[in-house]
């Protein structure tokens, strides 16, 4: 393991904003910390860069980096707002950690604009740049040096939500062309899921679960995980054949073990169809790509979807049936 | 478990840098300050003075001419805030230069010019010189904090129901606040501590606690008494100095929260365009006395300005204008190098120490600490070091060396107040990000901090000049006759007769004012300096 994080823990004062944390990064690896905010997320991606006094260990290739500041540590950082330097234009700004090593510089330069799509960009002043292409400086300037790891503080956040999907497609892109080890910081689990091989999930300063995105995705570990990833209704169930029961019908999970379970209900586990449980439509509204129902079924409100095409009217009396794709298991 | 340290803030090193402007403070200002409070206590006068209704009668002209002054600053001030923080208006950068010239004019020159517009002089002419300084900072402070204020909150009461007016005074104004009694604690203080604009224009008939106890010490030779002057006005000092860190305290973090800066746009509807008259206005006032000044100058031709290479009617000087003149260059020059290399000690001495662990209350007392200068009486300083300083080896106190000193010490904390928001305007993560990249703490500061800084360090330096050139208060104390600067020469020659002394005084003044405008025009030149706010 390139990176291994065991035992930390940051203490603000009399709290502990991160608390006992173990974690291994592989080399080549990008790991999502994904959580709400004020989860101690980013208290702990500081204190792997050692911006921030933490007790435990940061080990890089087995060796404890307790006593290496920051600027020896060999790590790349990517903040939400950029942080470019604003006295200097797009290139000083990018052959800044090669300057800091010695190296040689215009070669590497353009090779990253290229990369970050922003080549033409060399002499352009940082505040005349948008939001977006400050990112893509901040990301270029951060990998300039060949860092050994790439830490990424909710790199994508401070920016509008077309820009921001965009962008992510471009970051996996870039992490996986330049074959980054790196952490990424997010409350986005559709960012998370984009850039990341594995997520830890994080909640009140320790790690939950961590795993690959379909696999966290589909088996959340406990009920306040699955409602962080979406699942507004959790109901028990039991699990015979690869097929899951619960009050609100079936649905095949061929993954799932045998035996008594919960399910976890995303607005997408329930569509109207021609058979399954009959309901009430009492409110809907429309989505970018989907229309989302209210529906009361047995004295109970809950959520679902439907076509833009053949959405039901309030008032109109549908039968719900159960997609598979909206439905996370959890443990009984 | 092994610490993880963070390589950014050792923490031994900004406290020992500290004691380089602590030690200076110590020496060159905590010592004398604390010999005239001895002096006064040990010949047992303190409380002589104290009891006696003259001392208070002192006191209450005092506080309340500083306070008409401080509300006529206020309120000439605020139009022009108004006018340099939301509107648009061709010329915005003359407005603030010419509010600028006055700040930095030399007392004398004021006093001059206040005493050409209003021969009889008086309280009017008081208060309204000690405004006409002032305006600057309280325009300047309030701007600051305007110019960065989220209009959406005023536009929110509007669409309540407020009307513009009711939208400034329950919205906007409140959040001035912190801005305003910064400003208004500072001003109080310098209309309080005003010495040179005093003694000129209030002749033997209205006396501060300032010019009583230069009175005192030079005419009466009455130490004691001065000394418990001096303690009176300590203690004065020290209560506004701490209502103003107070607000600073608050206006800074108000600053923090600050959102984007709105957009400046023309003004509009009835009472903005009011606004913006007065405030016109203000500055067109503001230019009258240094007009009438320089106009006088010519009166006599060029007579004033030739008699500069003389000594004045009936040799009334030991030095020419001329050699005043350079005596005032050397000891600005030396001055400012000194003060710009303490001042900027202290800046980063404090900006690391807030930026580490340190606690909060610890950085701002220092802060208020190095601030102390900037209130305490020039006079009370100079007063001390006639009396501390033949106890240092070198013969200090006939030492021409004693004027810079002096002058440094005024001019220390206004270099602090100009570098001090910028470095701490520096984004944390920006020095991080450096620091992430490979830059070791002392390449941080070089390659962030001093590029970002830069700028406002030039503008340190021409400001710190033209102050110390001006410096009048302390300089009066020391300088010998024949080491007089032209400030101490100008106070000379208007005490004596003769036509010949007045043309002099008035060219000298002239002098300075151009050097002052000079020196301002390039302050404002280098970019949109945040000088003068408080």
């Amino acid at each position: 393991m390139a990176l291994t994080v065991s035992g930390l823990t940051v203490h603000y004062g009399t709290v502990a904003a991160v608390s006992d944390v173990d974690l291994a990064v592989a080399d080549g690896e990008v790991l999502a910390l994904l959580g709400p905010s004020g989860c101690g997320k980013s208290t702990l991606l500081r204190a792997v860069a050692g911006l921030e006094p933490a007790s435990g260990r940061v080990c890089w290739d087995d060796v404890d980096l307790a006593g290496v500041p920051v600027h020896r540590r060999g790590f790349g950082l990517v903040f939400q707002d950029g942080q470019l330097f604003p006295h200097r234009d797009v290139v000083g700004n990018v052959e800044f950690g090669l300057r800091m090593r010695g190296e040689p510089r215009t070669d590497r330069v353009a090779e990253l604009l290229e990369l970050v799509g922003l080549t033409g960009y060399e002499r352009r002043r940082v505040h005349e740049l948008s939001g977006g292409e400050q990112q893509r400086v901040a990301l270029a300037r951060a990998l300039a040096p060949r860092p050994r790891l790439l830490l990424l503080d909710e790199p994508l956040s401070a920016l509008d939500r077309a820009l921001r999907e965009q962008l992510a497609m471009d970051l996996a892109r870039v992490l996986e062309t330049t074959g980054s080890t790196a952490l990424v910081v997010t409350h986005d689990h559709d960012e998370a899921f984009t850039l990341a091989d594995r997520v830890a999930v994080m909640r009140a300063g320790r790690i939950i679960q961590v795993g690959e995105p379909a696999e966290v995705w589909r088996r959340p570990v406990d009920e306040d995980t699955a409602r962080f990833l979406g699942c507004g209704e959790v109901l028990s169930a039991t699990v015979a054949g690869g097929v899951a029961r619960c009050a609100l019908g079936e649905v095949r999970l061929p993954w799932a073990a045998d035996g008594r379970a919960r399910l976890g209900l995303r607005p997408t586990a329930l569509r109207p169809a021609d058979e399954g449980v009959p309901g009430e439509v009492v409110h809907r509204v429309h989505r970018r790509d989907h229309v989302r129902l209210r529906v009361r079924v047995d004295g109970r409100l809950v959520d679902a979807v439907a076509g833009m095409g053949d959405a039901p009217p309030v008032g109109a009396e549908v039968r719900l049936a159960m997609d598979e794709d909206g439905v996370a298991l959890l443990p009984a | 478990m092994a610490r993880t340290r963070s390589g950014l803030s050792p923490r031994s090193g900004p406290l020992l840098v500290a004691l380089v402007p602590l030690g200076f403070l110590a020496v060159f200002f905590v010592w004398p300050v604390v010999a005239i409070v001895r002096l006064g206590f040990g010949e047992g006068g303190v409380l002589a003075v104290l009891g006696s209704a003259d001392t208070w009668q002192l006191v209450a002209f005092t506080v309340g001419q500083a306070a008409a002054s401080t509300a006529l600053a206020v309120l000439a001030g605020l139009p022009v805030a108004y006018l340099l923080a939301r509107t648009s208006v061709p010329g915005r950068g003359l407005v603030r230069v010419v509010i600028l010239v006055p700040f930095v004019l030399p007392t004398v020159v004021v006093g001059l010019a206040f005493r050409t517009l209003l021969p009889d002089g008086g309280v009017l002419a008081i208060v309204l010189a000690n405004s006409f300084f002032n305006v600057a900072v309280v325009a300047r402070t309030v701007a600051g904090l305007w110019s960065h204020l989220d209009g959406r909150a005023a536009d929110a009461a509007r669409s309540l129901g407020a009307s513009p007016l009711r939208a400034f005074t329950s919205v906007t104004l409140p959040a001035l606040a912190p801005a305003l009694t910064s400003a208004a604690a500072v001003v109080f203080l310098f209309c309080a501590t005003s010495f040179g604009v005093v003694l000129i224009l209030g002749g033997s008939r209205y006396r501060t606690l300032e010019t009583e106890i230069y009175l005192r010490t030079v005419e009466l030779l009455d130490l004691s008494g001065a000394a418990a002057l001096s303690l009176v006005q300590l203690v004065a000092v020290v209560a506004a100095l701490s209502v103003g860190a107070l607000a600073r305290r608050r206006r800074e973090s108000a600053l923090r929260l600050r959102g984007r800066a709105s957009v400046a746009r023309r003004p509009r509807g009835a009472l903005s365009w009011t606004v913006v008259g007065v405030a016109l206005a203000v500055v067109t006032l503001l230019l009258v006395p240094v007009v009438v000044l320089v106009a006088r100058s010519f009166d006599g031709g060029l007579a004033g300005y030739r008699a500069l290479a003389g000594f004045g009617h009936e040799e009334s000087l030991q030095v020419s204008g001329w050699e005043a003149a350079a005596n005032s260059l050397r000891a600005a020059t030396d001055a400012t190098v000194l003060a710009v290399v303490l001042g900027t000690l202290a800046s980063v001495v404090l900006v690391s120490l807030s930026r580490g662990r340190t606690r909060r209350g610890v950085v701002e007392t220092m802060d208020t600490v190095l601030m102390l200068p900037l209130g305490v009486s020039a006079v009370t300083v100079g007063f001390g070091y006639l009396v501390t300083l033949d106890l240092l080896p070198g013969d200090l106190r006939t030492s021409p060396a004693l004027v810079p000193l002096a002058q440094a010490l005024v001019v220390t904390p206004l270099v602090i107040r100009m570098l001090l928001p910028v470095l701490r305007s520096i984004d944390t993560r920006l020095r991080q990000a450096a620091a992430s990249l490979g830059a070791s703490p002392w390449r941080v500061w070089r390659e962030v901090d001093v590029p970002v800084a830069g700028r406002s360090l030039l503008t340190a330096v021409a400001f710190g000049y033209v102050v110390a050139l001006g410096e009048f208060g302390a300089t009066s104390f020391l300088a010998r006759p024949d080491t007089a600067t032209l400030p101490v020469a100008v106070a000379r020659l208007l005490a004596r007769p003769g036509e010949l002394n007045n043309q002099m005084a008035y060219a000298a003044c002239a002098l300075l004012v151009a050097v002052t405008v000079a020196a301002v025009a390039m302050v404002e030149s280098v970019g949109r300096s945040r000088v003068v706010e408080f």
